[in-house]
């Protein structure tokens, strides 16, 4: 498996306040993250690689890799909601509406609770919305969303390696619901071990009709 | 067992519980002394002084909005008042935080005594606080100059 030499979660940090930055800055490194703060939305999406004019509608641009001259993985945005000029919310829109950084898990934070605005964030696509002060204790929050990322990345570096398993698997996905059609009456044993995937296959199979191969017939397939 | 030490950590923590039970700080100073570590010792004193330059810096230009009463630019005072509510809940400083609770309130009517009035409370309670805060720094460093550790204080 193609593992990253630095397997750190690199988290772009969004926050007009420079005590708030620098709070942000030290709960991430604490929590093991490699950070980048930026005082504006602006900012964040210039060192995204994305400008105002919004290249994820350019046909050409590769829709999986950055749209930069770097290659800048980034795991999660954490944004301040209240920013002059570009708010965290208009930066969420911003991220959601492009190609090649909609991936990217959005965490929104503010020091009003809002329902309505905690609400349009989360309807926006943002994964958690953070009431400031923020806590470390509020940053376990976060390591679920940037596993996503990482291991999506992780997937799309080794995907030869990757397809080989697939296929290696799908076909051992098979043959069980094959066999699990036969002892119907023993289903209910036979039912800790059927995933749900493995269930469903069985009840397409039952649900068909008689034109089918009996179950004796499959049976000699084992 | 070294007394010297050991005296001066009783002082720290003493004069660190006092900081809490007069309100001056609340458990978000706590959140910010967690922060800390051997790696960032200084952490904590750095994050202050920043929030002090703040409060000198958005004071001062709260106080020019408010100068000529036919002419206050309460969005300006208001806009300064949230970032020092902001950063003063973020480190902790809660009578400051508390003071720019009833400022909003003034500003929010466009009150322009009780703007002032608050204004000054919030200098001196910024100021009040800058020093509490000095003295805690310097009993911190003399008890490392004199090779002892920062206690870990529970606040409940």
């Amino acid at each position: 498996m193609g593992m990253a030499t630095e397997s750190q979660f690199h988290v772009l940090a969004v926050d007009d306040s420079l005590v708030d930055r620098k709070m942000i800055e030290r709960l991430l490194q604490k929590s093991s993250c490699q950070v980048t703060t930026v005082d504006s939305g602006s900012k964040a999406l210039e060192f995204l690689g994305l400008r105002e004019s919004n290249e994820s509608n350019d046909p050409n641009a590769p829709s999986s890799s950055p749209v930069t001259h770097q290659e800048i993985e980034i795991n999660l945005i954490i944004t301040d909601y209240c920013m002059p000029g570009m708010t965290g919310y208009d930066l969420l829109k911003r991220v959601k509406e492009s190609a090649a950084f909609r991936s990217i898990p959005v965490v929104i934070m503010s020091s009003e609770n809002v329902p309505a605005r905690i609400s349009r964030c989360l309807e926006e696509g943002a994964e958690e919305f953070f009431l400031k002060p923020v806590k470390l204790a509020d940053l376990t929050k976060l390591k679920p969303h940037m596993m996503k990322t990482k291991l999506k990345k992780e997937s799309e570096n080794s995907a030869k390696e990757d397809n080989a398993v697939l296929k290696h698997e799908i076909r051992k996905e098979e043959e069980p619901s094959v066999i699990e059609v036969l002892p119907l009456h023993q289903e209910v044993e036979q039912e800790p071990m059927l995933s749900n995937n493995k269930r469903k296959a069985m009840e397409e199979v039952i649900s068909t009709d008689r034109s089918r191969p009996k179950y004796n017939d499959i049976t000699t397939l084992v | 067992m070294n007394t010297v030490v050991a005296k001066l950590q009783r002082q720290f923590q003493d004069y660190l519980v006092s900081l809490y039970q007069q309100g001056f700080l609340d458990n978000q100073f706590t959140e910010l002394r967690k922060l800390q570590d051997e790696g960032t010792p200084d952490f904590v004193a750095e994050v202050v002084s920043l929030f002090f330059d703040d409060c000198s810096k958005l004071i001062n230009s709260m106080s020019r909005s408010l100068e000529r009463p036919e002419n206050v630019d309460f969005k300006q005072v208001d806009s300064g008042v949230h970032q020092l509510k902001g950063s003063s809940s973020s480190v902790g400083a809660r009578r400051v935080k508390n003071v720019c609770i009833s400022f909003k309130e003034c500003c929010d009517v466009q009150n322009r005594e009780g703007c002032l009035r608050c204004l000054q409370q919030v200098d001196y309670e910024y100021k009040m606080l800058k020093t509490k805060l000095q003295d805690l720094f310097n009993l911190e460093q003399q008890i490392v100059q004199a090779g002892g550790a920062i206690p870990q204080v529970n606040i409940n």
